[in-house]
């Protein structure tokens, strides 16, 4: 059995990454900026479990579980803030999020 | 030698009056003001005249006496010629006899000035400018090089300019005293050049370096003009401007604007003369030079007779005075031009002594009429204020050359000179002829019209009344000058010598060429028995003139009162030019002043200051505005936008890796 070249992993990584960039760049919703960020640190993700399976070696492995990490407690700030944001703002909309103060 | 070792001394005691007078004298009471100023500069003619006690008993081998204080410039010390300036004062004959006059009539005018002043705001300020002017005068008169001369040169151009516009508030005082700095500055601007150019051929702004070296340099002829005829005649541009000749002598009419005093001591006693006293002093390189001799001589004999004619047609006292300083400074000139530097220099003194007294006695005039100084609205004072009438009738008499006042000795001895010197020139004796002739009647004219004739002021207006006795007794004390201050001449009239010019030979035969000095002395000794010389002194033309100029204004001003109206009727067109003085300061306008202002005005101010540099600096203050401004916007808060940022960085980043990986293989 061949296994898949790790020019496939790396190509579907790029395209999520980009789908995430795009995402946080020109969507509104702040809730979809946040998946945009999950969707780009889980592309970076497969790259390193990509690379860490193809030479081998287990230090992009340990990356990935920081990110993973990071990544929940990302989620639980970003989240928080959303709910504050939506409380004080009663709106989702990032464009009106940019006095850098709430 | 106590005082010969320091020179610095009669320097320092001006110097330090003007400072505390400055520094202080507002808050002190004028008496303490008057305790300063006049100390000073007494303590410093006291000074001289012991100078004057000791430099007599030197031997001849130990003059110039230099003090050499300490290295003022030092450059160019690795190169062969090095540019070395020390502050060093000298004496020999001819600063003795400057500074003499310099501080002894300065003192009388800042007595005078004690009285002249008792009215006036400013009081601390006039005798501070005016001890500094002593300081800087004195340090002229003093200097041993080019240097320090040039600094009493400027300085007494500062402080001329500085009591011109003493009364600064009033517009016409404040242009004046700009107008007297700008006209000397052209003149300057030459002397300036004469100092490189000296330094040029001598490596040194020494005298008495300069003049050894000049002694090994040939006469420089008519056909073979070189460079001590080109130093010579920027130097003589400097003196022009000082002195007031043609053709920049716009300035020292205008100066009158200032205190009477102010034109007393710089406008006509002594700052004015510094032209000559340079001229004298360059006597070494001038007697090298005849093309510049004969520059000085034309200049000076033409001033004399153009000025002598202005004279003739003002009304205003000061107006009058001051066209007759700058025709007694053409004679000066006409004395140094035709080789007599010993006659200039006894012309200069004894006309500080009657000119000074001239404008003394006119301050006097003004005083007693309370500021009036027309002299169409005078007239009949001679009974009001009698000490000025017999004061001033002996300065009249002296400058105007009747025999046995002071001016008499030494205009005779010019006009003398300019008929048999070795220089002598008839055209240039007959101008000075004719303005002698000019000045007698002008200045018996000004008599005539101030004491004598109908009372033309408003006598219910006017209280005359004669001066104080702290302004009259400059006023009788420089009148015994103006008789007796001249007679060092007498005893040659009558076969004997002439002390004066005895007592200046050696600083104008040190260093003469050998074929002048043959022929100066020549004429000298030729002159006839005892008594032909004064025989022909009494009855010569210049005295002939005078009397002719005193009859004709006699019969104009006394006799026949209404002549001088008759005449400028018949006369108009050149009266009306006469009177307008020639039109010379509208044709300077014209051609000058006018044209400068447009260029300044167009081309300087509103096209290079206000275009060019304020365009620099407004442009670049306005990029950095409209920069920022446009960066500003990056900072919107809008996360996303920053988002875009670093997407695009990294972007940009990353293809330049690539680029730069791809170069790298």
């Amino acid at each position: 059995m061949t296994a898949v070249p790790i020019s496939y992993y790396l190509v579907l990584s790029a395209v999520l990454f980009g789908l995430g960039v795009v995402a946080f760049v020109f969507k509104r919703n702040i809730i979809t900026l946040l998946m945009g960020i999950e969707l780009m640190l889980n592309a970076v993700n497969l790259a390193f479990v990509a690379f860490a399976r193809a030479r081998g070696q287990l230090d992009g492995l340990v990356f990935v579980f920081f990110v993973i990490v990071v990544a929940a407690a990302e989620a639980a700030v970003g989240l928080g803030i959303v709910i504050a944001l939506a409380r004080n703002r009663e709106s989702l909309n990032v464009e009106r999020v940019n006095l850098l103060k709430l | 030698m106590p005082l010969l070792n320091h020179l610095w001394i009669i320097l320092a005691l001006p110097l330090a009056g003007a400072a505390i007078n400055g520094l202080a004298g507002k808050r002190w009471p004028r008496s303490a003001v008057n305790a300063v100023a006049v100390g000073s500069v007494s303590l410093a003619f006291l000074a001289v005249v012991e100078l004057l006690r000791e430099f007599a008993q030197l031997a001849p081998g130990q003059i110039p006496v230099v003090g050499n204080y300490f290295t003022w410039i030092a450059a160019g010390e690795l190169t062969a010629h090095p540019f070395r300036v020390d502050f060093s004062l000298q004496v020999d004959a001819l600063t003795v006899v400057m500074l003499l006059t310099v501080s002894f009539v300065g003192m009388l005018i800042h007595i005078y000035s004690t009285g002249y002043m008792a009215h006036e705001g400013g009081y601390y300020r006039f005798f501070s400018y005016l001890n500094l002017f002593m300081f800087f005068m004195l340090t002229l008169v003093m200097a041993a090089n080019l240097i320090v001369m040039f600094v009493g040169w400027e300085g007494v151009g500062l402080c001329s300019y500085l009591l011109i516009g003493f009364w600064f508030l009033k517009k016409s005082p404040a242009d004046a005293g700009k107008k007297a700095f700008i006209v000397t500055r052209l003149g300057d601007f030459g002397f300036t050049i004469g100092i490189l150019l000296v330094f040029w051929t001598f490596h040194s702004v020494d005298f008495g370096q300069i003049f050894r070296q000049a002694t090994n340099m040939p006469v420089e002829s008519a056909a073979g003009m070189g460079i001590l005829t080109s130093i010579c005649l920027l130097l003589f541009t400097g003196a022009i401007g000082k002195s007031a000749q043609l053709p920049l002598y716009v300035w020292l009419p205008d100066a009158m604007e200032g205190p009477t005093p102010v034109s007393a001591l710089i406008h006509a006693a002594t700052m004015v003369t510094a032209g000559v006293y340079m001229v004298a002093r360059m006597n070494p390189l001038f007697s090298r030079a005849p093309v510049a001799m004969l520059a000085v001589a034309i200049v000076g004999a033409v001033t004399a007779f153009y000025s002598a004619t202005i004279g003739l047609a003002q009304t205003d006292i000061k107006k009058v005075l001051a066209y007759s300083t700058v025709s007694q400074l053409g004679y000066m000139f006409l004395a140094c031009g035709v080789g007599t530097y010993s006659a200039g220099i006894f012309h200069l003194m004894t006309h500080a002594f009657f000119k000074g007294l001239l404008f003394l006695a006119a301050g006097s005039v003004i005083h007693a009429l309370g500021g009036e100084q027309d002299m169409t609205k005078m007239g009949g004072l001679r009974k009001g204020i009698p000490v000025t009438y017999w004061t001033m009738l002996i300065a009249t008499l002296a400058i105007a050359g009747i025999p046995g006042f002071a001016g008499f000795f030494s205009k005779d001895e010019i006009l003398e000179a300019a008929r048999s010197g070795p220089y002598a020139n008839t055209g240039l004796w007959l101008l000075g002829v004719a303005g002698a002739g000019l000045t007698s009647f002008y200045m018996f004219r000004l008599i005539f019209l101030t004491f004598f004739g109908a009372r033309r002021y408003d006598e219910h207006k006017v209280h005359v009344h004669e001066s104080p006795k702290n302004m009259t007794i400059p006023l009788m004390i420089l009148a015994f000058f103006s008789i007796f201050g001249g007679w060092f001449a007498a005893p040659k009239l009558i076969g004997g010598s002439d002390y004066f010019e005895q007592f200046l030979a050696p600083v104008f035969s040190t260093y003469a060429p050998s074929a002048a000095m043959e022929t100066a002395t020549a004429p000298a000794e030729a002159a006839g028995g005892t008594g032909t010389l004064l025989l022909h002194a009494l009855t010569g033309w210049p005295v002939i003139v005078a009397v002719l100029g005193f009859f004709l204004a006699w019969w104009f001003y006394i006799y026949r009162p209404d002549t001088p109206k008759r005449l400028a009727q018949s006369l108009r067109p050149l009266y009306t030019l006469v009177f307008n003085k020639y039109y010379v300061d509208e044709i300077y306008a014209a051609l000058f002043v006018r044209p400068l202002l447009w260029i300044s005005t167009n081309v300087l101010w509103h096209g290079v200051d206000e275009g060019l540099i304020d365009g620099v600096v407004n442009g670049s203050a306005r990029v950095a505005r409209e920069s920022g401004g446009k960066l500003r916007e990056l900072q919107s808060g809008n996360a996303r936008s920053y988002a875009s940022w670093v997407v695009i960085g990294a972007v940009g980043v990353t293809v330049l890796l690539l680029g730069l990986l791809r170069m790298g293989r």
